[in-house]
């Protein structure tokens, strides 16, 4: 139990480090959110109708960039191998880095979102649902992130591969965060796409690190 | 823990090459062996092998009474070039993880800083380090959490003459307290009864 404390600890120290995990993450998606107007066009009734759409979908981006140092930097300094040599399981080591990852990026980025999306003129009614899309969501993409993450370590060019390996992964909740937001703003229900993301995440989290667990076994051998 | 190490008729390959095959060794509580053989002849294989790391083509690597996976979670060190210490965390924050994480005790922490003279050097981030001053923070590791079996990687490469004295009598304590010690190198190991040859 110490030990997987100090794990998360040292998971989420190494995430904020140096080099700034989170300001890069968050400047990124400031940035992405931005370009839209420029892209698109300033009318304010353009942006509003896009805007939750458009800041959910660069919330999926950002996940993906600290993803590459998820397992990479422990592969090749070692640290994987002398991890593997206690009493916690290599599928709890693995689930322990997607959670500190999450908590260190994932959960701040839902704080930005729905602040991105009102900017962008999305109704402050929104922002609720919108917040608690992004943890959820957050949570999906740390843990299938996680498996792109894992199952590209020790190729060159790594995080192009992660990327690519992930985004396919990235989909369905993609899809049903996007649906619970645009069901929201038409009035109508939005629990159904609510709660397909939300099984969505839980099967990530529950599944993600066996997964995980295995590319790393691979790459260790 | 108590635990020895057999390990019969082993045959390891990478990356489609065979190494060796037909290894034999059997260490009990107290010996040591000092692995031998050319550059690239699998030393640091075997070593990670014997961890459980990367697979092996035949033979059985055994702990005695002891139950497989319970030896290599709890019952061996890993030490080599690669030693898992992160450049941009400060050598106390790095110690104190590991230390935890492979099982030590607070009193376990201080003796091995104290032993190894780190005091002045736990504030440092590790990348500030020297290669001789990493080495020592990773062998400060070995004595914080108590494990029986050493896998050592070179362990004196870095090390000047000093530390090298003082890392022969941490190992000579060691195998006087029943451990057992595994280690390749390229000079002789004075404290090592036992020498293996590794060769195709």
């Amino acid at each position: 139990m110490n030990a997987a404390l100090s794990l998360l600890r040292r998971e989420i120290a190494l995430a904020w480090g140096r080099g700034g995990g989170l300001m890069v993450t968050g400047g990124f998606f400031a940035g992405a959110t931005l370009l839209l107007p420029l892209a698109s066009g300033p009318e304010p009734e353009r942006l509003a109708q896009v805007a939750p759409g458009a800041a959910w979908t660069v919330l999926a981006l950002s996940a993906l960039l600290g993803l590459e140092r998820l397992f990479e930097r422990d592969f090749e300094d070692g640290a994987l191998d002398l991890m593997a040599h206690a009493r916690l399981p290599l599928e709890a080591i693995c689930a322990l880095k997607c959670l500190g990852h999450w908590l260190a990026t994932g959960a701040p980025l839902a704080l930005l979102a729905p602040a991105a999306a009102i900017a962008l003129g999305a109704p402050t009614s929104l922002a609720p649902l919108l917040f608690a899309c992004a943890l959820a969501g957050g949570l999906a993409f740390a843990f299938t992130g996680g498996i792109g993450a894992a199952l590209s370590l020790g190729a060159r060019r790594g995080g192009l591969l992660t990327a690519v390996i992930v985004l396919p992964l990235f989909v369905p909740p993609v899809i049903f965060g996007g649906g619970a937001l645009d069901a929201f703003s038409s009035g109508l229900s939005w629990r159904a796409g609510f709660a397909l993301l939300g099984a969505y995440a839980a099967a990530a989290v529950a599944l993600g690190p066996l997964a995980m667990a295995a590319a790393c076994r691979n790459a260790l051998s | 823990m108590s635990l020895s190490l057999h390990i019969e008729d082993l045959a390891l390959s990478r990356g489609g090459r065979r190494l060796f095959s037909g290894l034999r060794l059997d260490l009990a509580a107290g010996q040591a062996c000092a692995l031998t053989g050319a550059n690239g002849s699998g030393k640091t294989s075997l070593l990670r092998a014997v961890a459980g790391l990367g697979a092996i083509d035949a033979g059985r690597i055994a702990f005695g009474e002891t139950d497989v996976d319970l030896a290599r979670s709890s019952g061996l060190h890993l030490l080599g070039h690669l030693d898992g210490l992160k450049g941009s965390r400060t050598a106390g924050e790095e110690l104190d993880f590991w230390a935890g994480w492979q099982g030590g005790t607070p009193d376990g922490l201080k003796a091995a800083v104290s032993r190894l003279d780190l005091h002045r050097l736990l504030d440092l981030e590790v990348r500030r380090l020297s290669a001789g001053q990493r080495r020592r923070l990773a062998l400060a590791r070995l004595l914080a959490a108590p494990r029986p079996l050493w896998l050592l990687d070179e362990p004196l490469s870095p090390l000047d003459s000093h530390w090298r004295a003082a890392a022969l009598s941490i190992m000579t304590d060691h195998l006087e307290q029943g451990g057992l010690i595994l280690a390749a190198v390229h000079d002789p190991l004075p404290v090592a009864a036992l020498t293996l040859e590794i060769r195709p």
